[in-house]
């Protein structure tokens, strides 16, 4: 579903990483892993076309591909239940009836998304993630600002949910989320010393 | 795609996103106006054309760099970007959303202003109809300007030297639509030539807007 032949990607006229290879198939998941300013998101960003790649092929279809960033898109103005309808809207699907219950936002509903906590707000922009229903997934550090709890909550719609159904995650995280998946440490990939200077500098 | 419209006036409507605005700075401009020229009926009905477009131009400028910047800030343009919605389409549906809650309120208030400037009755439609026709063009060119200026700090300023330059033509155009609308003179030609920018805006901008975008994303 996902194949990525000997890419190389930059940020700022930087190349960071060079000659990553990999292929994921139906229910397989990927962990990519590195310290800060590796190229994580860099790389995911490449994935997800929002930037080209400066060499190699990245072999998937565009329209089974969905992103989720650190910022989650989420609108302060709009309700919990809005926010969510406007993303299936965009997507042309249906927000499923079970997505509240499954990222714990039920009671939340009808709360403007401006009142929620910053683990509340990211329990919404994962539910996203949800509602648009890709079948490939491109997650960076997903589970910042959720508590344990919520993080086995995302852990086990990933797992039985989304992977279970066939779909495809790569995921950017420094911390073990419960995915039983392959772990990529991409300082072998490393063009550069790093700099210690975080991706999200570049943002 | 009509999601991303609906959005964007609601979150216009809720988050004070410029529509209160633009017609309170509106009214503010066309009120200041007899203060500092004098109240003499028939100076105020002569440059009453051009006072209103200048005020309609300057307060649909004030929202602008509003349209791509809050949805850059919260991270909804990458991930519109990646969504099945080109950004050709959300380029034009924003510069729509900017001017149904900019330029058709401007548009409809216009003529009671125009009573403060003693503005010639028969001038009225043409006002209205020069405003309806011309105001698009505006929504289309700022949000260009928009897309150019989106993750620059502070870039209102920018925008604001960047976009008026073209807004000249537009304003020549509608500020002399009107004035021979109160001569009692033929403003058609006037009038279609606005129509012309508006539709050469509608045709072009959206494809520079997502290109803009696109770089300003990498």
């Amino acid at each position: 579903m996902l194949e990525v032949r000997d890419l190389t990607c930059e940020r700022g006229g930087q190349i960071l990483l060079s000659g990553v290879s990999f292929s994921l198939g139906a229910g397989e998941a990927l962990i990519l892993q590195g310290p800060n300013g590796v190229g994580k998101t860099s790389l995911l960003r490449t994935l997800a076309g929002l930037q080209p790649a400066v060499s190699g092929e990245v072999i998937h279809a565009p329209e089974t591909v969905a992103y989720a960033s650190h910022a989650d898109g989420v609108k302060a103005a709009l309700t919990v239940a809005e926010n969510l309808a406007f993303w299936a809207d965009v997507y042309g699907q249906d927000v499923p009836r079970d997505v509240f219950e499954q990222f714990d936002l039920a009671d939340l509903k009808s709360r403007m998304a401006g009142t929620l906590s910053a683990g509340q707000k990211r329990r919404l922009g994962l539910a996203r993630i949800a509602v648009m229903n890709r079948a490939i997934l491109f997650l960076d550090e997903p589970t910042v600002s959720l508590d344990g709890f919520s993080t086995k909550r995302f852990a086990a719609y990933l797992r039985d949910v989304h992977l279970s159904n066939g779909g495809v995650a790569v995921i950017a995280t420094h911390v073990d989320i419960g995915i039983d998946a392959p772990v990529l440490d991409l300082t072998a990939y490393q063009t550069q010393t790093a700099s210690g200077q975080s991706d999200e500098a570049f943002l | 795609m009509i999601a991303l419209l609906k959005r964007d006036l609601k979150l216009a409507m809720r988050a004070g996103g410029g529509f209160g605005l633009a017609l309170v700075f509106f009214l503010i401009v066309v009120v200041l106006v007899p203060f500092g020229v004098g109240p003499e009926a028939a100076m105020l009905s002569r440059i009453a054309p051009g006072i209103l477009w200048v005020a309609a131009l300057l307060a649909a400028l004030l929202s602008l760099d509003r349209i791509f910047a809050l949805d850059f800030e919260d991270g909804s343009l990458a991930l519109l970007a990646t969504a099945p919605i080109p950004l050709e389409a959300v380029g034009l549906l924003k510069a729509l959303a900017h001017w149904l809650t900019t330029g058709l309120p401007l548009t409809l208030i216009a003529p009671v202003l125009g009573l403060l400037l003693h503005l010639e009755p028969q001038a009225n439609g043409h006002l209205v109809l020069s405003l309806l026709i011309g105001t698009p063009a505006l929504s289309m060119i700022g949000s260009f300007g928009a897309a150019l200026i989106v993750g620059v700090k502070r870039g209102g300023l920018l925008l604001s030297l960047l976009v008026l330059p073209f807004y000249v033509p537009t304003l020549i155009f509608g500020a002399e639509a009107v004035r021979r609308g109160g001569q009692g003179l033929e403003a058609q030609g006037a009038l279609m030539l606005l129509g012309g920018i508006t539709l050469a805006c509608i045709a072009l901008l959206p494809f520079a807007t997502a290109a803009a975008l696109r770089i300003t994303l990498r």
